[in-house]
């Protein structure tokens, strides 16, 4: 019955190979196997330089670990798409890409961190050493997405990752510094978030009348410093 | 010239949406029923992608600074032009000073007021649409006000007294049931990590709009859907008409201003040739999934296709003739 939406013949091969599923009649989604790491997102940015010029594309959205396609027009013979994707993923190399390092002073809890407490209590660790793991790492920009210039960031230590909220916060504001499961975030506008709030930044992440509206793309790094912390 | 007299929220600017930015985070937004736009911009022989004002409240008032030829489609609304009755669906030329009045719509949710040459607001990111969550497109991407004044084309002929056959009435073919609005949509990336029983449930029990329902996206009630095992998803893109499960088991509908990208387990997603029946359903409406295949869903295209062809044939046609008659001298036997 899904034979037709799920392009993968079987999903229990998941951990070793691309899931492919169509979005639709006019996007496919392709899913790299295996953990979130650099090297798998590396490969989806060959695959995006690779689909690039393809016929039919409208739109290549990266995900973490995951590239949606959409197209122009929908695709009578997805499946062939789908092979073509597989067969690319298997042969390209993963793609480096030397970003820019941006530096980004945070306040850390109060009243714009407030699941501090929560993300301590997940993991076990006090906040003091939430905030140290936190800003300690250097992350990647993944990909950019879900709003105006939020980035997806690469880079979180395993130790403080926790899990979505079951109920978002209504109105969370940009520039909110955030974890949602293994990812890290800045908020890029105020509005319903499910990520947990550790701190603040002031930084703007997205004007649509600059040459590049996204302050962020994908392969910058960035580092996280203490402006303040408030327990 | 356009002036706001009154409107409540929720009233913007659109056009057919800002596709080829979403690997920066921005949706497409545009018009929730773009069969409504599409028809309003062939019935005053625009480009398709003009810009419109859509509305989701009621009553709207507008005054026309310049003659303009316009029409209002996507609901049956009483309508008036300085008191006068006017159709929906058809074309009426106003004078300048004429003011339009939309009321409360008798079938449908969403309304566009179609002017001939679009609704000129700056292109931003290459559309008109309002990007809500962004503030930018639209008029200073909020929503429309009383007193705003929106720039159009004076219009150069006085059309009038032709329209469209509303699609609803052309359209509806498949299953049918009193206000049930049925809805195609292909099995997702995660149908399969559904039970059983919430495979069944999803498409063979109704699904009711409520009111944390918008642009944005629907939110259903029903009895909750769940999964085999829990699972932790990383963010993937979405596009409108997504179906989303969130840990409480309802679905959402994303639609033209959800984000980019998303994270919870996709059960399905919806044609894009039915969106538009699901843009006029209004909030409490049942809805209905039905299967459909991949084939079947490319398909679904064709009858709107031959719809909008046949409409511009007969628009193309009445306003050669308008035009030959305008030519000839007046006079003659009366």
């Amino acid at each position: 019955m899904t034979a037709d939406t799920l392009l993968t013949p079987d999903r229990r091969h998941a951990a070793s190979a691309p899931v492919i599923s169509m979005m639709g009649t006019r996007a496919m989604l392709f899913e790299a196997p295996g953990e979130f790491t650099m090297r798998q997102q590396q490969r989806i940015w060959a695959l995006i330089a690779h689909t690039e010029n393809r016929p039919n594309i409208q739109e290549l959205v990266p995900g973490v670990t995951n590239l949606l396609l959409i197209f122009t027009h929908a695709p009578e013979h997805p499946e062939q798409t789908a092979d073509w994707l597989r067969n690319a993923w298997e042969m390209l190399p993963p793609r480096q890409i030397e970003g820019r390092l941006f530096e980004v002073g945070v306040q850390y809890g109060g009243a714009l961190g407030d699941d501090l407490a929560a993300v301590s209590a997940h993991t076990g660790l006090p906040p003091e050493e939430v905030i140290r793991l936190h800003h300690e790492g250097e992350y990647t920009v993944c990909a950019v997405g879900s709003a105006p210039g939020f980035g997806y960031l690469h880079g979180l230590d395993p130790r403080i990752a926790t899990p979505r909220k079951s109920v978002p916060s209504l109105n969370m504001p940009a520039g909110t510094v955030t974890i949602g499961g293994m990812q890290a975030g800045i908020s890029a506008l105020t509005g319903p978030n499910g990520w947990n709030s550790i701190g603040y930044t002031e930084i703007c992440l997205f004007d649509p009348y600059r040459a590049s509206p996204s302050l962020f793309a994908i392969g910058d790094r960035i580092r996280f410093y203490p402006e303040s912390i408030e327990l | 010239m356009i002036t706001i007299l009154e409107t409540a929220p929720l009233n913007t600017v659109q056009d057919l949406g800002r596709p080829g930015y979403r690997n920066l985070g921005v949706g497409s937004s545009g018009v929730m029923d773009p069969l409504a736009l599409e028809i309003g911009n062939i019935l005053l022989d625009n480009e398709p992608g003009a810009a419109c004002i859509e509305l989701q409240t009621y009553p709207f008032v507008i005054r026309f600074e310049t003659p303009t030829s316009f029409a209002v489609t996507g609901i049956d609304a009483p309508l008036t032009l300085d008191g006068k009755p006017v159709l929906a669906w058809s074309v009426e030329t106003a004078a300048s000073g004429q003011v339009l009045q939309v009321g409360i719509p008798k079938t449908g949710a969403r309304g566009y007021v179609c002017v001939s040459g679009g609704i000129d607001v700056p292109v931003v990111l290459a559309s008109r649409s309002t990007q809500l969550r962004g503030s930018f497109g639209g008029v200073e991407g909020r929503f429309l006000e009383a007193g705003d004044e929106l720039v159009t084309q004076p219009a150069t002929e006085h059309l009038s007294g032709y329209g469209a056959v509303p699609p609803v009435r052309i359209l509806d073919t498949g299953p049918c049931e009193e206000k049930t609005v049925f809805l195609r949509a292909v099995p997702g990336t995660d149908y399969t990590r559904f039970t059983e029983d919430s495979r069944e449930r999803f498409w063979g029990h109704p699904w009711r709009i409520t009111p944390q329902s918008n642009r944005v996206g629907y939110r259903l009630s029903g009895a909750p859907l769940t999964l085999l095992e829990k699972v932790e998803l990383r963010s993937y893109g979405i596009i409108p008409g997504i179906v989303q499960v969130p840990p409480a088991g309802e679905p959402i509908v994303q639609l033209a201003d959800a984000n980019t990208a998303g994270g919870y387990p996709r059960i399905a997603t919806v044609i894009e040739a039915d969106l538009w029946r699901l843009a006029q359903a209004r909030i409490g409406t049942a809805i209905r999934f039905v299967e459909c295949s991949h084939k079947a869903g490319i398909e679904a295209d064709q009858p709107i296709n031959r719809y909008l062809e046949d409409l511009r044939l007969m628009v193309a046609h009445y306003r050669a003739s308008s035009q030959s008659r305008n030519g000839a001298k007046p006079g003659g036997k009366a």
